[in-house]
């Protein structure tokens, strides 16, 4: 047999360079200015930066603790009633915030908890002389708790699912009460992934931007990643934005160094399982306090989605549409998101074939820089944030063109890195255990190249394909960090129209472009979700 | 310390299911059938045909659709898992992870794990008649298989009830080693005289209990006997097609 040359590698190099260059390119601008500022450059890490700084960990701790504190009992609540009315319906439900943008989910928790909401009417109405205000701590952490309680109770449920039934069946036998229950059966599950969970949800607070530029209140209450936007857009003060971006690299550096000591919660947390039964038979009391606390989740995660429903049917719609601006928003938002799914989508698979190929190749060995290189490459929009590589590459660009002359190139590129985190794990499973199935009957038979791609590959990989491709254009969607950054009257994306409306206090207007757009990201995870489901039906069948 | 132990544990209970009838999916089931106390009895039959259903029924972790169960004379029919005088080791997970020996076997003795010196005496006891005296820090995973069912079997012992099921709780053991704990078992019964059923897929273990036999088919009793008369060649014809003889003619 003659020695096939693999073009895999090759590409996988080819990828690799791609996203060295967007991550390099980013810190080579952000360095260069930060050396030929002299000192300028570093006399910039004054008190506002630690304030800044300081504001940043502490809202992030809030979030985390806060989420984490009501996600338990709620989560220990949906598992002990399995036959809880709509269950299913509750599980979905707090799928949804993955899928929301947040500028969406904002207008929404804007329309309950702000000044004209649902609990200022309410209260109003009971002759009360409070009128709440969130801008500021308390709506970035109402914001915060909106995404991440569901996020962490999924996480935490699903936990709880891989409690093997036959503990269940034990504890029902030796009559354990709720208390005991807890301590030796659930807390010591709960324990095993909480490090995992709560450093999520942490290093998804201290990068979150859209929420604290619209909900935090001016200086006081403003985040690292806010403070480079508005020293880049307002200020332009490069000396401040290069302070702020190495902070921010520091800090998620060591939030990062951190979480690998803590290890990854098990990602079961997105999959909508039945739990296993229980035994026992609960009593009155705690059933209704279990009730209450669903009932309480329920609401604090429903009311802002149903608020954006609300409000955006009572904008002008039919004007919105009529509008040659929000067409051509929704157009460049669905061009640029198509373009950003495409590229993440095909990176991931490069990425994923390659790294397979690779350790194909070393059979027993252990991993080459190479391999260790191509499963880092996937994740290191983590280490680098989309706000750091946009800033960066917006202080190196400007030296040779007009920066806001890059904006599509910069949104496809830093939205389809942001999202090649999750195409990569979505894709690499399915890659992985074809190959492992069909690698040698191919070998075997003389399928390759194109034939083995049309005949073996692209039936197994369709699906899986598919369903990275429009998560990712559902999160390059509602993705505001970037168009923010670049975003200019020629180029104009959903959300930065949005935002627009936002600040020129045409309210009516962004609640109707916030309904158009979370419809949009919505179903484009409806799909994704259907496909996810096929795909699980389809592996269950082949394994029996 | 064996007088504490063994006070009051040495009797068993009668056991005795009147027309139970399950659905299991599309499966109905139907259980007649009385265990006279203190006896060892041992279900076998085909995979399906209920035998673990029938264990689930008498521990209460399956509803009757109809009919009663008593145990002791007691109606137990919709008595929780925990008010039953049963015990029950399952074929896996009978241990907690991350508890050790003596946690595990406590939990048979307060399920909040409150112990105090008389619980721990009588803890130490029964591990060590399993046989793991000095083994009573480890955590299951430090144990072999064997050994986790021996711990499961201790913590049976320190509930004192007088019904033990043992539900396949010795299919992924060797031989030598399934025959070991069937022996201990064996010892255990008589010391205590607790009444013994257990599901199997070996009907050689009926023989060396030297027990009752109860082959189930298609979901109800389809026999019930003397394992030595039942399993010789004059045994009824569908239980020597399912031992795979040659003369069954069915």
């Amino acid at each position: 047999m003659t020695p096939t040359i693999s073009l895999k590698p090759l590409a996988g190099a080819l990828a690799l360079a791609f996203l060295a260059l967007l991550a390099g390119g980013a810190l080579l601008g952000l360095l260069s200015e930060a050396l030929r500022g002299n000192t300028e450059g570093f006399a910039a890490f004054d008190s506002y930066l630690w304030r800044v700084a300081r504001f940043t960990l502490l809202q992030a701790v809030l979030s985390m603790l806060l989420s984490i504190a009501f996600a338990i009992p709620l989560a220990r609540a949906l598992h002990a009633n399995p036959d809880f009315p709509g269950r299913p319906m509750i599980l979905r439900l707090f799928a949804l915030p993955l899928a929301l943008p947040a500028l969406v989910a904002v207008l929404g928790i804007t329309s309950i908890y702000g000044r004209n909401g649902l609990l200022a009417a309410l209260l109003a109405q009971s002759g009360s002389e409070i009128i709440p205000n969130i801008y500021g701590l308390t709506g970035i952490l109402i914001a915060h708790v909106f995404f991440n309680l569901p996020l962490a109770t999924r996480f935490i449920l699903a936990s709880l699912d891989s409690i093997p039934e036959d503990y269940w069946k034990l504890s029902a036998q030796l009559g354990m009460r709720a208390l005991a229950q807890f301590r030796l059966i659930e807390w010591p599950v709960i324990r095993r992934n909480l490090a995992g969970i709560a450093g999520l949800i942490f290093m998804l607070c201290i990068t979150s931007f859209t929420i604290v530029l619209t909900l935090g209140g001016g200086p006081r209450a403003t985040t690292l990643e806010v403070a480079i936007y508005q020293a880049l857009h307002f200020d332009f003060d490069i000396a401040r934005a290069v302070s702020l971006t190495l902070l921010q690299l520091t800090l998620t550096v060591a939030v990062l160094l951190l979480l690998s000591i803590a290890g990854r919660p098990t990602e079961e947390g997105f999959s909508l399982r039945t739990t296993a039964r229980r035994f026992d038979r609960p009593y009155a009391r705690a059933r209704s306090l279990d009730t209450i606390l669903i009932l309480v989740g329920v609401l604090f995660v429903g009311l802002p989605m149903a608020g954006t429903v609300v409000s955006g049917l009572s904008a002008d719609l039919w004007r919105l549409l009529g509008e040659t601006q929000v067409w051509r928003a929704i157009l460049t938002s669905l061009g640029l998101g198509a373009g950003a799914g495409l590229l993440a989508t095909l990176i991931s698979l490069v990425l994923v074939t390659a790294r397979e190929d690779t350790a194909n190749r070393r059979r027993y060995g252990t991993p080459g820089i190479f391999e260790r290189a191509l499963d880092l490459g996937a994740s290191l929009i983590m280490i680098v944030p989309p706000i750091v590589i946009g800033a960066g590459w917006f202080i190196l660009s400007r030296h040779f063109v007009d920066p806001f002359r890059l904006a599509p190139v910069m949104v496809v590129s830093v939205n389809a890195a942001m999202a090649i985190p999750f195409a990569y794990r979505i894709l690499r499973p399915a890659w992985d255990t074809a190959a492992s199935r069909h690698n040698r009957l191919c070998a075997e038979l003389g399928i390759r190249g194109w034939n083995r791609l049309r005949l073996i590959d692209w039936p197994v990989l369709r699906q899986p394909l598919w369903i990275a491709f429009a998560f990712a254009m559902a999160l390059s969607l509602g993705d505001l960090g970037t168009i923010a950054l670049f975003g200019n009257d020629a180029v104009q994306t959903l959300p930065y129209l949005l935002l627009q409306r936002m600040g020129s206090y045409r309210t009516q207007d962004a609640a109707g472009l916030a309904l158009i757009l979370g419809c949009l990201c919505l179903l484009l995870m409806i799909l994704a979700d259907r496909g996810a489901n096929r795909l699980k039906i389809r592996e269950v069948r082949s394994d029996g | 310390m064996v007088e504490h132990f063994s006070e009051g544990s040495r009797h068993g209970a009668e056991i005795s299911l009147e027309s139970v009838d399950f659905d299991y999916g599309e499966m109905a089931m139907h259980f007649d059938l009385v265990i006279e106390p203190s006896s060892i009895v041992t279900i076998i039959g085909p995979s399906g045909s209920g035998k673990s259903t029938l264990l689930n029924l008498i521990a209460g972790f399956e509803p009757a659709k109809s009919g009663r169960i008593f145990i002791e004379g007691k109606d137990v029919t919709h008595a929780a898992p925990a008010e039953r005088p049963v015990s029950m080791v399952f074929q896996e997970n009978n241990l907690f992870a991350h508890l050790d020996v003596a946690a595990n076997v406590g939990l048979g003795r307060r399920p909040d794990l409150r112990l105090d010196d008389a619980d721990r005496a009588a803890i130490m006891e029964a591990i060590r008649k399993v046989g793991l005296a000095g083994k009573e820090q480890r955590k299951p995973e430090a144990l072999s298989g064997g050994e986790r069912q021996r711990v499961a079997i201790a913590r049976a012992l320190v509930r004192k009830r007088p019904v033990l099921l043992l539900d396949e709780a010795f299919a992924s053991l060797g031989p030598a080693l399934r025959h070991a704990m069937l022996d201990l078992v064996e010892t255990l019964q008589r010391e205590t005289a607790m009444t013994v059923v257990m599901v199997t897929h070996h009907p050689d273990d009926a023989l060396r209990m030297g027990s009752t036999l109860v082959f189930l088919d298609n979901g109800t009793i389809a026999a019930k006997g003397p394992a030595q008369e039942l399993l010789s060649e004059q045994g009824p014809p569908l239980l020597r097609k399912y031992l795979g003889a040659k003369d069954s003619d069915l």
